[in-house]
């Protein structure tokens, strides 16, 4: 069967690409791109731990067809930290320890990411939302809400 | 297994596309179909995607407001008329999954899924397809009764009353996780009133039958009545009627039998769930 062309941004890279057609987004990331930090979780869009940004907004990347994101930005947990420097999520959730078995945390941190963006100041409330379609079966979700809202403090007072 | 993708531009080639082989699926948002071809199914060969603005257009200006089926939840909680489906839209999935699920797909979401619907249904939804034949309209209603045949027409929009009233119409979905989960049972009511008495009636339940089913027997009860007491106890009574729901992990068909009058009740007294 015939390939289709794609492109995308990347991480703030320009990517080129053939996929097969019906292959999601994950498995592009991870296979071809060879960007492991979205991770495979469940397949079906229950657990989160494959979300990026497309455009900004969270996306479920196992349930999103690669030709869907032509000519768009997709953004992952590798494309977060600046240089060696950890994004301040990220070092709010080591400082914090909130992540345990560390395998929702790049969909957790992607979806906090999501968040920030939009509302700097998010309330206990808006953070529960925000990661509410990423399961964690280790943390109990409490230093992940800290975490990201020691992480939205620290932006704040870096801005 | 590697299927083929096709992309059109106008919703008659799509449609052509779509009614053409009873294996082609149509693509919205991706949460149904993405997640068939991850689990493998070999019965899907062709996805057919269509671009078309109209998909993506809202009209709340009328008394009937319009949707396009391409319309995601995260853009109807954006948009400020269309208020009275916020509750419908936020109790689905998390914040990525409302960015990508689409109105249009959730018709076709199986039980304990499409809690959207289940509001529609109670909006006297009507469902607009683009068939080989040009569009046509069919009660919401009418369409889930046959909605696996038609697999084979696109739907293009979909159509709902605006409730006179915030306090006309009220929706509960009733999950075990907090703040999200699979729905134990979605209510959806629709209350009118004319002179302090209840006219036309519409309620609408979710995960009760394989799709959104209306609950016609406490219609009835409540018809013609002031939403009183009584009024409210009789279509509590009558709630499970005409249901066939089924047993999930998240609860067994007996149980929601025996709670859905409680869960009617509560909604439409006006008390927490």
């Amino acid at each position: 069967m015939a390939k289709t062309p794609l492109q995308f941004r990347h991480n703030g890279r320009d990517v080129a690409l053939f996929v097969d057609g019906g292959t999601n987004l994950l498995v592009v990331l991870r296979e071809m791109l060879g960007d492991v930090t979205p991770k495979f979780g469940c397949g079906q869009g229950g657990c989160g731990a494959c979300t990026v940004l497309i455009d900004g907004d969270a996306h479920l990347s196992c349930l999103t067809l690669a030709e869907a994101v032509e000519g768009r930005a997709v953004e992952t947990l590798d494309g977060i930290k600046s240089g060696p420097t950890l994004h301040p999520l990220q070092r709010a959730f080591a400082d914090g320890f909130a992540a345990q078995c560390g395998y929702c945390t790049p969909g957790m941190l992607m979806a906090a990411k999501a968040l920030l963006d939009k509302i700097p100041q998010p309330s206990r409330e808006q953070v529960v939302e925000a990661i509410s379609g990423n399961i964690c079966r280790c943390t109990g979700y409490e230093p992940i809400i800290n975490a990201v809202l020691a992480a939205a403090a620290s932006l704040r007072a870096s801005a | 297994m590697p299927v083929t993708v096709k992309t059109f531009q106008a919703l008659s080639e799509a449609a052509s596309a779509l009614s053409s082989d009873r294996a082609t699926r149509y693509l919205g948002g991706g949460t149904l179909v993405m997640r068939d071809l991850n689990e493998g199914d070999v019965s899907v060969a062709t996805v057919i995607r269509a671009t078309d603005r109209a998909l993506q257009g809202i009209d709340a200006a009328g008394a009937r407001i319009r949707i396009g089926a391409g319309v995601t939840f995260s853009r109807v909680l954006a948009e400020r008329d269309l208020s009275f489906l916020h509750p419908a839209a936020r109790s689905i999935g998390g914040p990525a999954v409302r960015n990508m699920g689409t109105v249009g797909g959730n018709l076709f979401a199986p039980a304990p899924f499409g809690d959207f619907t289940v509001a529609l249904l109670a909006l006297d939804g009507m469902v607009s397809m683009q068939g080989g034949f040009g569009l046509r309209d069919m009660p919401l209603e009418e369409f889930l009764q046959s909605r696996d045949r038609q697999a084979g027409a696109l739907v293009v929009a979909v159509s709902c009353l605006r409730p006179a009233s915030a306090d006309a119409f009220r929706y509960r979905k009733i999950a075990r996780i907090k703040p999200k989960g699979g729905s134990v049972i979605t209510l959806a009511a629709h209350l009118p009133q004319s002179g302090g008495r209840v006219t036309g009636a519409r309620i609408a339940l979710g995960s009760m039958a394989p799709t959104a089913v209306r609950a016609k027997g406490a219609e009835r009860a409540l018809e013609g009545r002031p939403l009183d007491a009584g009024a409210i106890s009789a279509a509590a009574a009558a709630a499970a009627e005409g249901t066939a729901p089924t047993d999930n992990s998240l609860a067994s068909a007996w149980y929601r039998r025996e709670v859905v009058g409680v869960h009617l009740r509560r909604l439409l007294s006006g008390q927490e769930s």
